[in-house]
């Protein structure tokens, strides 16, 4: 009985495992599929590391501010902007496009950073 | 640069860098000479007027260089209520809010309200990073003003111009004030004698501090082009939470201290965060100073009181 009921529990546990794979691959895909595909820029001290990050077609990319002071991330040409991040607040954007992208702080433009999106 | 307080301060150095740690700041307009007299040592104007500038509230700011700004905005406030003459009216040199939420914009002006002074604001940056990019701020202190918020006012003979040098900043640059206001502000000035004392103020200083930083303003040389002809023009900005002063022909430049954090001096931190002393400095820092000064002449006075003093 004993080893019974083991072994419906790791079962139980293991169909609860495949279901949680499931859903979150069907609520966002993206996110799913990106796994390889992510990079991510900080902010510290009034500055974006790394200043200049080279990444593949299709990554997403996440900004996280870590200062006590809000910031955000422009592109000049208008193809990503976020709203004023507070500290620890992140925003996220997938290249889908080759190219280089330049961006600053809207807040603080003297930081300026980069992203190098090579065709896939 | 050194700001130890015991070494000394030679009079170049404190010209150079003046550290005083204003809550407020009255400034007394006699014979169309600006003199400021900070709070503490503050006397009835004999002829003339006083205004206050007060800068930098950060109102909603909770972290570790000051767990409460709402807190030390009050205190600055009690002290101007303690004036033994009452300034005529106030400005506020932006950055009232640290967030520009609707809860941040409501008890800054419940506390300065309890002033009862016509106050006259200009945006800071933080003012204008609500969803609508700054129709928070507008809609409370817009009414009367131009593009994001500009426009000028007469008191006791002095014309006073509020800028708006924080919006739509350009990769790399500094503030910024852009051809639509500079147009505006030329035309303002049309007609104006040139014997008018004028009284600048805005949030980003309007003179290149620290570029690194992004403390100054990219086109506010047009501006002061503008202002050349004019034998007495006093800029006052906010924005690097220190007092800085600079003197330039008939233009007297000089920014005010926060009301809620300290700021390192340019070249002394790795950058313009806010900055973190004990918190039994904080209010030493953020204690007051007189400072008088006359335009054009020699004379300066710095003397330097701490809140907790």
């Amino acid at each position: 009985m004993n080893t019974m009921k083991r072994v419906t529990r790791r079962g139980g546990l293991l169909l609860a495992a495949a279901l949680a794979v499931t859903l979150s691959a069907n609520l966002s895909p993206a996110r799913a599929a990106d796994g390889p595909q992510a990079a991510k820029v900080t902010i510290d001290n009034f500055a974006f590391t790394p200043a200049s990050l080279t990444i593949k077609q299709g990554t997403r990319v996440t900004f996280v501010n870590h200062d006590d002071i809000p910031h955000s991330i422009v592109n000049a040409s208008g193809k990503f902007r976020s709203k004023a991040l507070d500290t620890d607040q992140s925003f996220e954007f997938t290249f889908a496009t080759a190219g280089d992208f330049d961006y600053f702080c809207g807040l603080h433009p003297h930081m300026k950073g980069k992203i190098i999106v090579t065709p896939e | 640069m050194s700001h130890n307080e015991k070494d000394g301060v030679n009079r170049r150095h404190a010209l150079e860098c003046m550290i005083w740690a204003g809550t407020g700041v009255v400034w007394t307009m006699s014979g169309g000479v600006p003199t400021s007299t900070l709070l503490g040592a503050a006397k009835a104007a004999d002829a003339g007027f006083s205004f206050l500038q007060i800068s930098d509230s950060h109102v909603g700011f909770d972290k570790a260089a000051n767990p409460n700004a709402l807190a030390t905005l009050q205190e600055a406030v009690a002290k101007v209520s303690a004036l033994p003459a009452k300034p005529a009216f106030m400005i506020h040199t932006g950055d009232i809010t640290h967030l520009s939420k609707d809860e941040q914009f409501d008890n800054a002006a419940q506390v300065i309200g309890r002033l009862k002074l016509d106050a006259h604001y200009v945006p800071g940056e933080h003012d204008i990073i609500d969803e609508n990019n700054g129709k928070a701020y507008l809609d409370r202190y817009g009414k009367g003003t131009k593009g994001y918020g500009w426009y000028s006012f007469d008191d006791h003979g002095v014309h006073f111009i509020g800028l708006v040098n924080v919006v739509d900043l350009k990769a790399g640059g500094m503030g910024n004030l852009g051809a639509e206001q500079l147009a505006w502000l030329a035309d303002d000035l049309k007609g104006k004698s040139p014997s008018t004392p004028i009284v600048v103020f805005a949030h980003i200083p309007l003179w290149t501090v620290a570029p690194d930083w992004g403390w100054g303003t990219q086109d506010s040389m047009q501006a002061l082009a503008l202002l050349s002809r004019f034998g007495s023009v006093t800029v006052l900005n906010g924005h690097i939470h220190q007092i800085m002063q600079k003197v330039e022909g008939n233009v007297t430049f000089h920014t005010a201290r926060s009301t809620a954090f300290p700021q390192p001096a340019p070249g002394t931190a790795p950058s313009p965060g806010p900055k973190v002393v004990p918190a039994g400095e904080l209010r030493g820092l953020l204690g007051i100073t007189d400072v008088v000064y006359r335009p054009g002449a020699q004379a300066l006075a710095i003397t330097d009181t701490t809140l907790a003093s």
